[in-house]
């Protein structure tokens, strides 16, 4: 039984998963990324998981890794780092993953964030790579996720001065997709989760694939990608479904075959 | 902490924040900021507080900042009134603006400077017939701050506005009330108690909603309509969850006075 986390589904075909270290501000220790990992395996495999959210609470969505862990690792220690494989798990969950995010979501966590397909901010969400602060730099993707989401001078900017933005700040610069009221950012994950559910979960799963390609790899291969992933679902019941369930001008019923 | 230029009370659900440096017309230095800010974190942290009243000591309101505080001596370096905004104002001002319960300002006397806008980052300004307010900023090269140039605009018209700036003349209680500055002026001798009135009433108050009341007016005024219809839809949907909604909506079935618990 996980300590650091709490899973349910809130309702059918979504998973909410609840990072809960309230004495650290939600400080991402290894248990804790090791137990995320764990959990989005499970919903990888569970076949009634067709979205998952992550949230952290009101005050914290995960205010950064451990100091205090990172502090007892020299260079081998962090060459051996077991905390990679978590991350490379994170990185890899093939369904749609929503962040809901309030509070701090700083360095570890801000990247945890990144990681997520779409975030959601609540109005007082804060975001930053702080680690420049410490003599170190981001190590899960900061440099890298935060530059392809809100642009050169403004992830260098973070990164090189450790300087948070705000949640209006971060919807401007297109980290975020919406701003709510803190306490509806939950909820209005949720209800993101829901749509997704709703749809065809391998039209979802390739989607989703197929964004993420644009952010790795050159226009024409990313073309490609979309195009064998579009031939792909021409095979599936669900793109039949879809199609006559449009034409009989009724909701279509999904079942991931 | 004990205090040392500030009042500070807590009672009957009030909190009442005084500022004490009467001989300097309670101007700010950073120790006077420092109990602020202390005195607005136990506002925020007690869960009894539901509403706050601020005003001053003695024969003025606030002068702003205490100027011999800051060192601008000649021939020393230009100082970085940047980081005094940051540090000190700015999150004065936020944190006034954020207070999730009404916050009331009885102006006593001048308020000058920064002491003239720290009044309006409030939700209900009363002042006593002989308090002034003084945008003074120009009268020593500086601009209006602690949120002035946003609010000025909005609350009287750009018009007045850079009037009341530019030339830092003296604005009189009652111009302005009738220029809509402020919502009351009442008589010197009555302020405190007309102030302590609203303030033990609206402790009676279904706090939480009022928090969103004031979070929604405060959106506004950056918000376009489609916003403010989405916004309102969302606080409406919080403020229907509250324990006071509903204690609000049987007492009106049961022809009662309700009992707010502020939640």
């Amino acid at each position: 039984m996980p300590r650091t986390l709490a899973a349910l589904p809130p309702e059918q075909g979504v998973r909410l998963i609840t990072l809960q270290r309230p004495e650290a501000l939600n400080a991402l220790n290894t248990e804790l990324l090791g137990e995320l990992a764990a959990e989005l395996d499970l919903a990888e495999q569970d076949a009634d998981t067709r979205a998952v959210v992550i949230t952290g609470s009101r005050k914290a969505f995960a205010a950064g890794a451990d100091i205090r862990e990172m502090a007892e690792r020299d260079l081998v220690g962090i060459l051996n780092d077991p905390r990679l494989a978590h991350w490379q798990r994170i990185a890899r969950f093939g369904k749609p993953l929503i962040a809901a995010v309030n509070g701090f979501c700083l360095g570890g966590g801000c990247e945890l964030a990144m990681h997520a397909d779409i975030l959601i901010a609540g109005e007082d969400a804060r975001f930053g790579q702080p680690e420049i602060n410490l003599g170190i730099m981001p190590g899960a993707g900061g440099t890298q996720r935060l530059l392809r989401a809100v642009g050169k001078s403004l992830a260098m900017q973070m990164v090189l001065t450790g300087e948070a933005i705000d949640a209006r700040h971060a919807l401007r610069a297109g980290l975020v997709s919406e701003v709510t009221q803190p306490e509806l950012t939950v909820e209005r994950a949720i209800a993101i989760a829901r749509l997704i559910a709703q749809k065809a979960p391998l039209a979802v799963r390739l989607a989703k694939e197929a964004l993420l390609k644009a952010e790795d790899t050159d226009l024409a291969s990313g073309l490609r990608f979309e195009r064998h992933a579009f031939t792909l679902l021409a095979g599936t019941r669900d793109r039949d479904e879809g199609i006559r369930a449009f034409q009989e001008k009724r909701r279509p019923d999904f079942t991931g075959q | 902490m004990t205090f040392e230029h500030i009042l500070f009370s807590i009672e009957a659900g009030v909190a009442t924040l005084s500022l004490n440096r009467p001989e300097q017309l309670n101007s700010f230095n950073a120790q006077m900021h420092g109990e602020v800010r202390e005195a607005l974190k136990r506002v925020r942290q007690d869960p009894e507080v539901r509403v706050l009243l601020l005003t001053g000591e003695g024969r003025g309101f606030c002068a702003g900042q205490d100027l011999a505080d800051r060192n601008v001596a000649p021939g020393s370096a230009a100082p970085d009134l940047g980081e005094s905004i940051e540090r000190f104002y700015n999150p004065l001002i936020r944190a006034l603006r954020d207070l999730p319960l009404p916050v009331i300002c009885a102006v006593n006397g001048v308020a000058a400077g920064a002491g003239a806008n720290i009044p309006l980052a409030c939700d209900l300004v009363l002042a006593a017939r002989s308090a002034s307010f003084i945008q003074a900023f120009c009268k020593i090269g500086l601009i209006p701050d602690s949120g002035g140039t946003w609010t000025l605009p909005r609350l009287v018209g750009m018009a007045r506005a850079k009037a009341l700036a530019l030339l830092g003349d003296r604005l009189s209680a009652e111009q302005a009330q009738q220029w809509g500055l402020i919502y009351r002026v009442v008589d010197d001798a009555d302020l405190r108690d007309e102030a302590l009135k609203l303030a033990r009433h609206l402790a009676t108050q279904p706090t939480y909603g009022l928090a969103l009341i004031k979070r929604g007016l405060n959106a506004s005024l950056n918000n376009s309509f489609d916003e403010q219809l989405d916004l309102e839809r969302d606080l409406q949907r919080l403020a229907g969850r509250s324990e006071d909604y509903r204690e609000g909506v049987s007492a009106f079935m049961e022809k009662r006075t309700p009992t707010f618990k502020g939640r």
